[in-house]
């Protein structure tokens, strides 16, 4: 990537540290292209978007995989670390220090049943997250296939998840590859 | 905290951050077997605490991991447990990054967004079952689940915390006014 102007990692810093700080729930990635796209115009769409289909194919969680590609165009491995680093540590204290909190709350009466419904919201919005998920998967037989024996093997079989990825990942990508398509060359 | 705990908090979650295809979602199966069913590091009920604190803070759900490795060891199993969960994960993305960004729009990213997004997909579907039946004790939890999913697909603007406030409510009350 040729980088017409050098991005300093302070800056890469301070974008991300905002992004983490008040990442709620999902739909970060739009917002790191808005960032770093459309306001601060440290890279093209063309240069962001295959980022987004990497984040998302690839283990781990889609933001913080953005934060690593996008941060890798600006600044090769140190502006990918700074951003993860950025986006990670505002909620890494956050989190502790509300788990800390919990310790003490927990003799309070009524916490833990309250508790129980926050978890409760929490995986509703999950399973919207699973619905959005599986609905592109429905119009492909093998597609659909592979969702329903991931999820049988993992959550009602309890097999350990490593071997399960080793075996469905290259079988699922085997399957979907007579019907992939090549998009117009760059 | 003993040095073992801390390398036993890496050597159980190294290996998930590089299977959590469709994100933390994925996790939540194998951690509960692990750390609950097989090292009792944490109960179940904490290990739902947990979800539900790293759900209701900013951040990726994956800091669910830094949760139970403070839970479990302190600072340090907090800072161990969160190398473990991006590490591993990140060095793949970055590795591929390269590649990927120089050979856009090529046949094999197709294929591997058609192959692995339903494989993420189906692991999503076992983290909610994992945590549903922790949840599930009575017929109010499983209320919340399944209105606050139907709220979310209809009315997508509504913030994730007032979900998580109204949940939290809603049980308070009952546990109240039982």
């Amino acid at each position: 990537m040729d980088q017409t102007r050098r991005v300093p990692l302070s800056e890469i810093y301070k974008t991300f540290f905002v992004i983490g700080l008040f990442s709620f729930g999902g739909g970060l990635v739009s917002w790191i292209y808005r960032d770093t796209v459309d306001v601060r115009k440290w890279m093209s769409r063309e240069d962001f978007l295959p980022g987004v289909a990497l984040a998302q194919v690839m283990p781990g969680v889609s933001s913080t995989n953005c934060a690593i590609y996008v941060g890798q165009i600006l600044r090769g491995w140190l502006g990918a670390l700074t951003a993860i680093t950025a986006m990670l540590s505002a909620p890494f204290v956050i989190s502790l220090a509300a788990a800390w909190a919990y310790k003490s709350l927990l003799h309070i009466p009524g916490f833990q049943e309250t508790m129980v419904g926050v978890a409760a919201a929490a995986i509703g919005m999950l399973l919207r997250t699973g619905v959005e998920a599986a609905r592109p998967q429905l119009r492909d037989i093998s597609a659909m296939a592979i969702m329903v024996a991931s999820f049988l093997a993992v959550g009602v079989f309890r097999f350990p998840l490593v071997p399960v990825i080793c075996v469905m990942g290259p079988l699922s990508v085997a399957l979907a590859w007579p019907k992939a398509k090549a998009e117009v060359e760059a | 905290m003993n040095a073992d705990t801390l390398i036993r908090i890496f050597t159980i979650i190294a290996p998930l951050s590089l299977a959590s295809f469709g994100g933390a979602s994925s996790i939540y199966a194998p951690m509960q077997h692990e750390v609950v069913d097989i090292e009792h590091w944490i109960t179940a009920r904490e290990f739902l605490d947990l979800f539900a604190i790293s759900r209701a803070m900013p951040g990726p759900g994956s800091l669910f991991c830094t949760l139970v490795g403070w839970q479990v060891a302190g600072l340090a199993g907090a800072v161990v447990a969160s190398i473990a969960i991006y590490l591993p994960s990140s060095i793949v993305v970055y590795g591929v990054g390269h590649v990927w960004s120089r050979h856009r729009g090529k046949r094999w990213h197709n294929a591997l967004e058609r192959g692995l997004n339903p494989l993420g997909a189906g692991l999503l579907f076992s983290g909610v079952v994992t945590l549903a039946k922790l949840a599930s004790d009575g017929f109010l939890p499983i209320a919340i689940i399944a209105v606050v999913c139907a709220l979310n697909v209809w009315k997508p603007k509504i913030h994730p915390v007032i979900f998580l406030i109204s949940g939290g409510g809603l049980c308070y009350a009952a546990y109240a006014f039982a």
